[in-house]
């Protein structure tokens, strides 16, 4: 498999402030990265520089080999779609059109709802689960809901790549679970390549085959979740004293925190 | 099972068909005939609608012509056309901005418009009147160039690393009252005859206009309403957040700033022609949206119905006492309550 999406020597920052600091990453085909690392360390910031959404100071995204920024934003939009934090839609806009706004880069004024529109967001309502929700309003959804509604929306834009930026804040723990089935799903069986952020250690362990541990704005660790997710690097990254044992469900690695009153004798 | 989408394809072109909001454009557009057609007909000297066909086919009595041709006609057009660009300018704003505020009366582009005008009446006026090049081409250029101030002035003043709706109403209402005490200052200033001319034009009124007023707003929509609808696809892609946007290719900076200026040029040619009629701009989109059922404001929609308001409320202003009032009144008086049912409403519905 070839890297498809490369940050390459890259730099970014708001204002007088670095956030990504000479950061290099590789993200092969097919695979699912997962970025972890404490509040404010700068993971939704690669993840929004990958997407082109911020501007490299130092350094570049490549985009299967070609400078992101030299490549025309709609012709990355049909390779390359993101699902930014806790995205907002107007009130009173159905399901099937956030679905069908998906679409957008394959659109023209003049071809505005083509056969293969029509067909790409039905695929995604239906790999979803919520062909029955395409008529209800954004608004009137539960939390799952609504963000399966975006995954959804994500999906009908039909690229290889997604960028998922904390896909599961707000959820219950069912509805995480749903939703990281569903970005494995897209995984395994669509041969997707997905790069997202993630707050639980375990989960991503769980749902990544490579993770990426940020601390600011530099790589501590990275590979194989069983390599990155250790008690060395949750003391060093996290500032986290805790023992990882093995997931008895998955074989991964799962953490569990020591805390200071907790121990058992 | 979702029902498939209903469209219109045709080579490599395709468009969605919504059905509920063409059917609003149809009701609109009857609807719009029949009022043009009782506006036309209505008046000190009354027609028939079969007089007023036979003078628009042709024929007809002498002065039946003059009525028709030089009096009802183009005040009714003006209406029609000045009614339709500030329901699509609105309807930019309102899409754009994504909040129901934002309006050109809001944001102070009609007001803009209004001193660029009220400047060309003060000083160009000769005994309280305006005629030839200066009605014609000054004063829609002037209240281009007015608006255009407010809104590049509304549009740099909010912009912090993007826009933010409610940063821009009121920075629109510090221009707002920048624009309304300089038309105040013109009107302390200025000739007592020119003074009083500018006031009733200032609440918006269709009175004695003539067709060098329907030429600039025809031109202007001629040019912008298939310029808005070429860019209205883009607006579907605006209606998210910028992230988003820009996640799905839209070059939102650029489409923005275009539909934007689309929508000032709208307001400040309607202003120009007919005064700042209140409220237009600000309920017609929030009115096709609830007929159309849609999420952001239909563009089609937003032109027939604001048609269909001014020309109503024209006749309403000219009929309903005995002396003429300016149609801005009853815009004013319709659309005030209108709006704050609809604000209580959402604010009702919306949830927890």
């Amino acid at each position: 498999m070839s890297v498809r999406l490369q940050a390459a020597g890259l730099s970014v920052g708001y204002g007088e402030r670095t956030v990504v600091d000479r950061l290099d990453l590789d993200v092969v085909g097919g695979t699912v990265t997962a970025v972890i690392g404490p509040n404010g360390c700068g993971k939704s910031t690669l993840l929004r520089a990958l997407g082109r959404l911020l501007p490299a100071r130092h350094g570049a995204v490549l985009l299967d080999g070609k400078q992101i920024d030299k490549i025309p934003t709609r012709e990355v939009a049909k390779v390359l779609g993101l699902l930014p934090q806790a995205p907002q839609a107007p009130e009173g806009l159905t399901v099937a059109d956030l679905v069908a706004r998906g679409r957008h880069p394959h659109q023209a004024w003049y071809r505005q709802w083509s056969s293969d529109d029509e067909a790409a967001v039905a695929e995604a309502l239906r790999m979803t689960g919520i062909e029955d929700l395409a008529e209800r309003t954004v608004d009137e959804l539960s939390g799952g809901q609504r963000q399966r509604a975006w995954i959804s929306m994500a999906l009908a834009q039909g690229t290889d790549l997604l960028l998922l930026d904390e896909p599961t804040t707000y959820l219950d723990l069912a509805h995480q679970i749903d939703v990281l089935d569903l970005v494995q799903q897209l995984h395994t069986d669509m041969g997707r390549t997905v790069v997202m952020v993630l707050h639980d250690l375990n989960l991503a362990a769980r749902y990544a085959d490579q993770l990426v541990a940020m601390k600011a704005g530099k790589i501590v660790s990275l590979g194989a979740p069983a390599e990155v997710l250790t008690e060395q690097m949750l003391l060093e990254v996290f500032g986290l004293d805790a023992r990882v044992v093995e997931d008895p469900v998955s074989g991964t690695p799962l953490v569990v925190p020591v805390g200071s009153r907790h121990r058992i004798g | 099972m979702i029902a498939p989408a209903k469209a219109l394809r045709v080579g490599r072109a395709s468009f969605r068909l919504r059905p509920r909001p063409m059917l609003v454009v149809a009701i609109g557009l009857a609807a719009l005939v029949a009022v043009m057609a009782l506006d036309i007909t209505t008046g000190d000297f009354p027609l028939t609608v079969s007089q007023v066909v036979d003078v628009l086919l042709g024929g007809g009595a002498r002065r039946d012509q003059f009525v028709v041709l030089e009096l009802r006609l183009p005040r009714t057009l003006t209406g029609l056309l000045v009614g339709g660009a500030l329901g699509l300018s609105g309807a930019i704003f309102q899409s754009i901005v994504r909040n129901p505020l934002a309006s050109p009366d809001l944001l102070g582009i009609t007001w803009g418009a209004g001193a660029g005008a009220v400047t060309v009446i003060t000083f160009a006026g000769s005994l309280g009147s305006i005629t030839g090049p200066y009605a014609e081409f000054g004063l829609p250029l002037a209240g281009l160039a007015g608006g255009l101030t407010a809104g590049l002035l509304v549009y740099a003043l909010a912009w912090r690393k993007g826009i933010e709706g409610f940063r821009m109403v009121l920075v629109g209402i510090g221009v707002t009252a920048v624009a309304g005490n300089f038309t105040q200052y013109l009107l302390t200033v200025g000739d007592v005859t020119d003074a009083a001319r500018a006031m009733v034009w200032i609440t918006g009124s269709l009175n004695g206009r003539g067709w060098e007023h329907v030429v600039p707003v025809a031109l202007a929509l001629v040019v912008l309403i298939p310029l808005a609808l070429v860019f209205g696809h883009v607006l579907g892609a605006l209606q998210f957040g910028d992230e988003t946007s820009k996640g799905l290719g839209v070059r939102v900076d650029l489409s923005r700033s275009m539909l934007i200026l689309v929508a000032i040029v709208l307001a400040s040619v309607a202003t120009a022609a007919a005064g700042p009629i209140a409220f237009v701009a600000l309920a017609t989109p929030q009115i096709a949206l609830r007929l159309a059922k849609t999420a952001t404001p239909p563009l089609f929609g937003s032109v027939v119905i604001g048609g269909v308001l001014v020309v109503l409320s024209d006749l309403v202003a000219r009929t309903i006492y005995r002396i003429e009032l300016p149609v801005g009144v009853v815009t004013a008086v319709l659309g005030a309550p209108y709006l704050m049912y609809l604000l209580v409403r959402s604010r009702r519905e919306a949830r927890i």
